[in-house]
């Protein structure tokens, strides 16, 4: 219990995020229609690609000698733009399908 | 960290927060999408271009290749895929988030003096490795039980003491790395395998009709492993996205758990196939009756109104288009035509929905379950096609059933039921259902998309 006081205490601005942000994930989710239960998966995935940043900052931070630091995060990269693009492509698909007709 | 980045990273976060906000709502969801897809490559940008790093050339080459690559695959796939097959896709992108925020935390751990760094960093570092290979793994297998390259559910004796073995072995071994200051390859390498090994366990013996709450969860798994690798960076962006992803994969998970009547621990602990031994109540129930396609098509022909419960099999067959057919033609004949469509139809919520946006049927026509079900009871003629547990009468009246309590549509409350079934084969969850014995029922057997348009071709004779 210490330990976990005394981790707030030395993070609380990240606490803060965390907490915060938890609740406005929770709010704007509250209450969808069925329907779009579908596309709203499928567009939180797309987010969830945020992590390429992660991939991003490994390739600009690792040594050019290094080949495994490298390769792994250009396979990281990779990966990573492909759950973004995908992710929001796919949506974008999905959404077209709604659109009004006439 | 520049100011110019973090005011980027701050511009996209907002971005997220109200794109998730519109694509709650249909008028907006499109536009939503694409104010967070524009957040999301301002945010790649800055990170790659906005640094005091000493880059050299060879890393923005690398980096801009990786890019290039990996986005014409992911919009290759985006555009080909059809659209029966979107759950899977889901699944499959979720995985490869997943296993980029475990392939950063291998890098970092790499690159991290153990003696040095602090716990909590160490800490962050193996639970983005374990998460991102259970996401990773996971989803890959969820992937493959949708499309059916993972066929049965393959039951292990006693699964789940060995799967929570599995995951007290993670929690031990990562303990030991943190506390006793372990720099190991070979931990790490354990570590990884664990979380693969999880992944697979976890999944594996679970029903499909429980397939899309684990894909949601899933999803809201590589969300928090990204929020974790942001708290690695003290990156803004990825944490608070991150976090987000998280706690509305969360909630939507319990959404569909709801929409199931399944509780969260049932789904994970208790699966729905592996409960249900070989129902013993078969045989008491009757026999069935089976009908034609013109007798169909007379009955529907002279009925006042007429639903349609679509499900899979409608999906599978690629039948969403000759359903419109059928449903323009009756309209046209003066008959009211309405679709029921129930929480989880198809493989995930609003998948039905989107199939049948695609063959354009019209938004109006599609009723969810609590307002058709006080219609059955005036309704003339349900057609159900290629559905079955969700409209299984046992979940109301059998509590021995594994679907017990589960909100179902309750078509047997209308004057005629019939039953488009490729066989008598049970559906999903494994079970029998007595309304296919109920007197009032007529099984019309075939593929839906033949059998469809053989209706068609009946009642534009008529």
């Amino acid at each position: 219990m210490k330990e976990l006081i005394e981790f707030i205490n030395n993070n609380l601005q990240i606490t803060y995020i965390i907490i915060l942000a938890i609740v406005v994930g929770v709010e704007v989710i509250k209450s969808i229609p069925a329907v779009l239960h579908t596309p709203l998966m499928s567009g939180a995935n797309a987010l969830s690609g945020v992590v390429i940043v992660g991939a991003i900052l490994v390739m600009l931070h690792s040594d050019p000698k290094d080949y495994l630091a490298l390769g792994l995060g250009f396979t990281a990269v990779v990966l990573g733009i492909l759950n973004v693009v995908g992710g929001f492509a796919v949506t974008n698909r999905m959404l077209e399908m709604f659109k009004k007709k006439k | 960290m520049s100011v110019i980045l973090s005011i980027i990273y701050l511009i996209a976060t907002v971005t997220f927060i109200v794109g998730l906000k519109k694509l709650g709502h249909p008028d907006t969801a499109k536009s939503g999408n694409l104010i967070a897809a524009g957040g999301m490559i301002a945010a790649i940008l800055g990170t790659i271009f906005i640094h005091d790093l000493q880059v050299p050339t060879i890393i923005y080459v690398l980096i801009g290749i990786a890019i290039l690559l990996g986005s014409i695959m992911g919009w290759l796939i985006a555009i080909k895929v059809e659209m029966t097959k979107m759950p899977e896709l889901v699944s499959l992108f979720n995985g490869f988030g997943g296993a980029s925020a475990a392939l950063i935390g291998i890098v970092e751990f790499g690159n991290s003096d153990i003696k040095t760094t602090s716990t909590t960093i160490i800490a962050t570092i193996l639970s983005a490795i374990v998460i991102g290979a259970i996401t990773f793994s996971g989803s890959l297998i969820a992937w493959g039980k949708l499309n059916g390259s993972v066929k049965s559910v393959i039951k292990i004796p006693q699964y789940n003491i060995v799967n929570n073995l599995v995951i007290i072995g993670i929690i031990t071994l990562a303990t030991y790395v943190v506390v006793g200051n372990v720099d190991t390859p070979i931990l790490l390498y354990a570590l990884l395998a664990g979380g693969l090994v999880y992944g697979i366990l976890f999944v594996l013996p679970i029903g499909g009709a429980d397939m899309p709450v684990v894909i949601s969860l899933l999803n809201s798994l590589t969300g928090i492993a990204a929020a974790i690798t942001g708290v690695l960076y003290d990156n803004m962006v990825m944490l608070v996205g991150g976090i987000l992803v998280g706690s509305a994969g969360i909630i939507l998970t319990v959404a569909m758990c709801k929409a199931m009547n399944r509780t969260l621990f049932s789904v994970i602990f208790g699966s729905f196939t592996a409960n249900v031994g070989p129902a013993g109540t078969n045989k008491a129930l009757g026999s069935i009756k089976s009908t034609t396609a013109s007798d169909s098509a007379i009955m529907m022909n002279y009925a006042t109104n007429v639903v349609i419960v679509p499900g899979y099999g409608l999906a599978v067959a690629q039948a969403q288009h000759v359903i419109h057919e059928l449903e323009e033609l009756l309209t046209n004949k003066g008959v009211i035509v309405k679709y029921a469509i129930h929480p989880v139809a198809g493989r995930m919520p609003g998948h039905m929905n989107v199939l049948l946006a695609e063959s354009n049927v019209e938004y109006s026509r599609l009723v969810e379950m609590e307002d058709i079900n006080p219609q059955f009871n005036n309704t003339d003629v349900v057609l159900v096609v290629g559905a079955n547990d969700v409209v299984n009468p046992a979940a109301h009246n059998d509590p021995s059933s594994p679907i017990y309590g589960m909100p179902i549509l309750d078509v047997e409350n209308a004057k005629h039921v019939i039953v488009n079934k490729r066989s008598m084969k049970a559906g999903y969850a494994g079970i029998e259902n007595e309304l296919f014995y109920n007197s009032k029922t007529s099984m019309l057997f075939g593929d839906a998309k033949k059998v469809l348009t053989d209706l068609v071709a009946e009642l534009k004779n008529m």
